[in-house]
């Protein structure tokens, strides 16, 4: 067995790779969304005066981040039935990872949040505006920018970490990749190929996020 | 617990004090920053607060804007209670809608400006009118041009504040307390961040303001001479309690106490 690179059976298998890698954005994104609404949430909960609230939100925070991934997706799609929720691998997947995924979004928006200067809150009082007012109109757009740099790496944090949605059995890239292999018995070209297309997505998308970063900032009048 | 009897409900009678502070004490832990502070302002007046740092006088205006709770006592604004409110005919702590109710009647400038940085000098004027007030887009872009004039800011209103000296950027804060029609006026330290050249661009709007509108101000600053010149009372606060006040002739040219000749003559030094 030396080194043997099949030219004719990479091209043969691109596109099934390709169709894979649509799923892999798909749930990329979808996880994203929940997180970013869900951290949100998570950030904002341990804001309020609620001690109760704050301590088992920073708990649930805490929670997550300290157990792995794979072991959230496993739980919520085979531990789910058990206790009647029985859902397809997609929505599971997409649960787990959005859950994740939230609990570090949530410190990021934390954060940015914590950067804002109690003299905008104060100044936020002055002009008699309500929490609501204050934290949308004032607060959270200043709050974005500081966030965005975090808010990026886990963009391609999440999207690196979707092929664990393959161990319940969610067709993206990896998966396919798994499948292709063992009716061909040929790994090389399939798992390099997923290899190229993570690079190929990854590094522009970090590019992006600091252009958007910069375009954001100039756009809400920010240095 | 304090008895809360000893207040009235809302102050009856001629000359009813624009704001009154009556009794009150605001402590940090151990250390009490405010020792039972009774202090009137009357409709119109312009009151100084002086005093070293530490004397509590921010305290005063913070506590009156609401940034600060208080720990004993009542203030009352155009008569009624702000930090409390009325509940089975006694006064109990103010609910966050009875402070929202009260607050519009107060508006306040800081030393550090808090302009808002992701929005233009007419648009951190336009803010609270439109959101707060539910005023029209138009309506409150009139209002808010007007008094970007007044303060001499019209020419730079659609620039952000990080484009702005400091001057410039404290003229657009006061066009924007203003633009809330307060009936109550704080100036917090409103030159102390400012470069020397540039403080008296301030305090010529605030004069402006003494002289042709009939708004209650209490302010904290450092600059004696400005507050001679435009205060109808001086407040010289030591440790926590009124020391002396008077009209600012009396207490500038003939203190009458020990502490507010010794202030007084170390800052005429350091000035």
């Amino acid at each position: 067995m030396g080194f043997h690179w099949k030219w004719d059976f990479t091209w043969e298998i691109l596109p099934r790779l390709l169709e894979a890698t649509l799923n892999t954005l798909i749930a990329a994104g979808a996880g994203y969304a929940i997180a970013i609404v869900l951290g949100l949430v998570l950030a904002l909960a341990q804001r309020t005066p609620y001690r109760a609230l704050t301590f088992v939100v920073r708990e649930f925070v805490e929670f997550i981040r300290s157990t792995p991934l794979i072991l959230q997706i496993f739980f919520v799609f085979y531990v789910g039935p058990q206790f009647g929720v029985r859902m397809s691998p997609w929505t599971s997947g997409m649960i787990a990872i959005g859950l994740h995924y939230s609990a570090y979004l949530s410190e990021v928006y934390r954060g940015g949040l914590n950067s804002v200067g109690k003299g905008q809150w104060e100044a936020c009082t002055a002009l008699n505006m309500s929490p609501r007012q204050a934290y949308t109109r004032i607060i959270i757009p200043q709050a974005v920018p500081p966030a965005l740099a975090g808010m990026g790496n886990y963009l391609v944090g999440i999207f690196k970490d979707t092929p664990m949605l393959s161990v319940i059995g969610v067709a993206e890239l990896m998966h396919t990749a798994n499948a292709i292999g063992s009716e061909s018995y040929r790994f090389l070209e399939p798992y390099t190929l997923v290899g190229v297309i993570f690079l190929a997505i990854s590094l522009p998308a970090a590019g992006f996020i600091r252009v958007f970063e910069t375009y954001v900032r100039r756009k809400l009048g920010l240095k | 617990m304090e008895d809360m009897s000893q207040y009235p409900l809302e102050l009856t009678g001629d000359n009813i004090p624009m704001v009154r502070f009556m009794n009150v004490t605001k402590r940090y832990g151990k250390l009490t920053v405010l020792d039972r502070l009774d202090l009137d302002v009357a409709t119109g007046e312009m009151v100084t607060v002086i005093g070293p740092s530490g004397s509590g006088k921010t305290t005063v205006l913070r506590m009156l804007m609401t940034l600060e709770t208080i720990n004993e006592g009542v203030i009352y604004v155009d008569g009624k209670p702000l930090t409390h409110m009325e509940k089975n005919g006694a006064l109990v702590p103010a609910s966050p809608k009875h402070l929202r109710m009260m607050r519009s009647q107060i508006g306040m400038c800081f030393q550090h400006f808090n302009l808002f940085p992701h929005m233009t000098a007419l648009e951190n004027c336009m803010e609270g009118p439109v959101q707060v007030l539910g005023m029209s887009k138009q309506e409150a872009r009139k209002r808010s041009e007007d008094l970007l004039d007044l303060v001499g800011m019209i020419e730079k209103k659609d620039q952000h504040p990080s484009r702005l000296s400091g001057g410039q950027q404290q003229r657009v804060a006061i066009a924007r307390a203003l633009a809330m029609r307060p009936k109550v006026m704080l100036f917090d330290e409103v030159t102390s961040a400012l470069d020397p050249e540039v403080i008296g661009e301030v305090t010529n709007v605030i004069r402006d303001l003494v002289d042709k509108h009939n708004l209650t101000m209490l302010m904290v600053t450092h600059q004696m001479g400005f507050a001679k010149d435009i205060s109808d009372r001086i407040c010289f606060f030591f440790d926590g309690s009124i020391e002396e006040q008077g009209a600012p002739d009396a207490l500038f040219g003939n203190p009458q106490r020990e502490r507010t000749q010794q202030f007084l003559s170390a800052v005429k030094e350091a000035g």
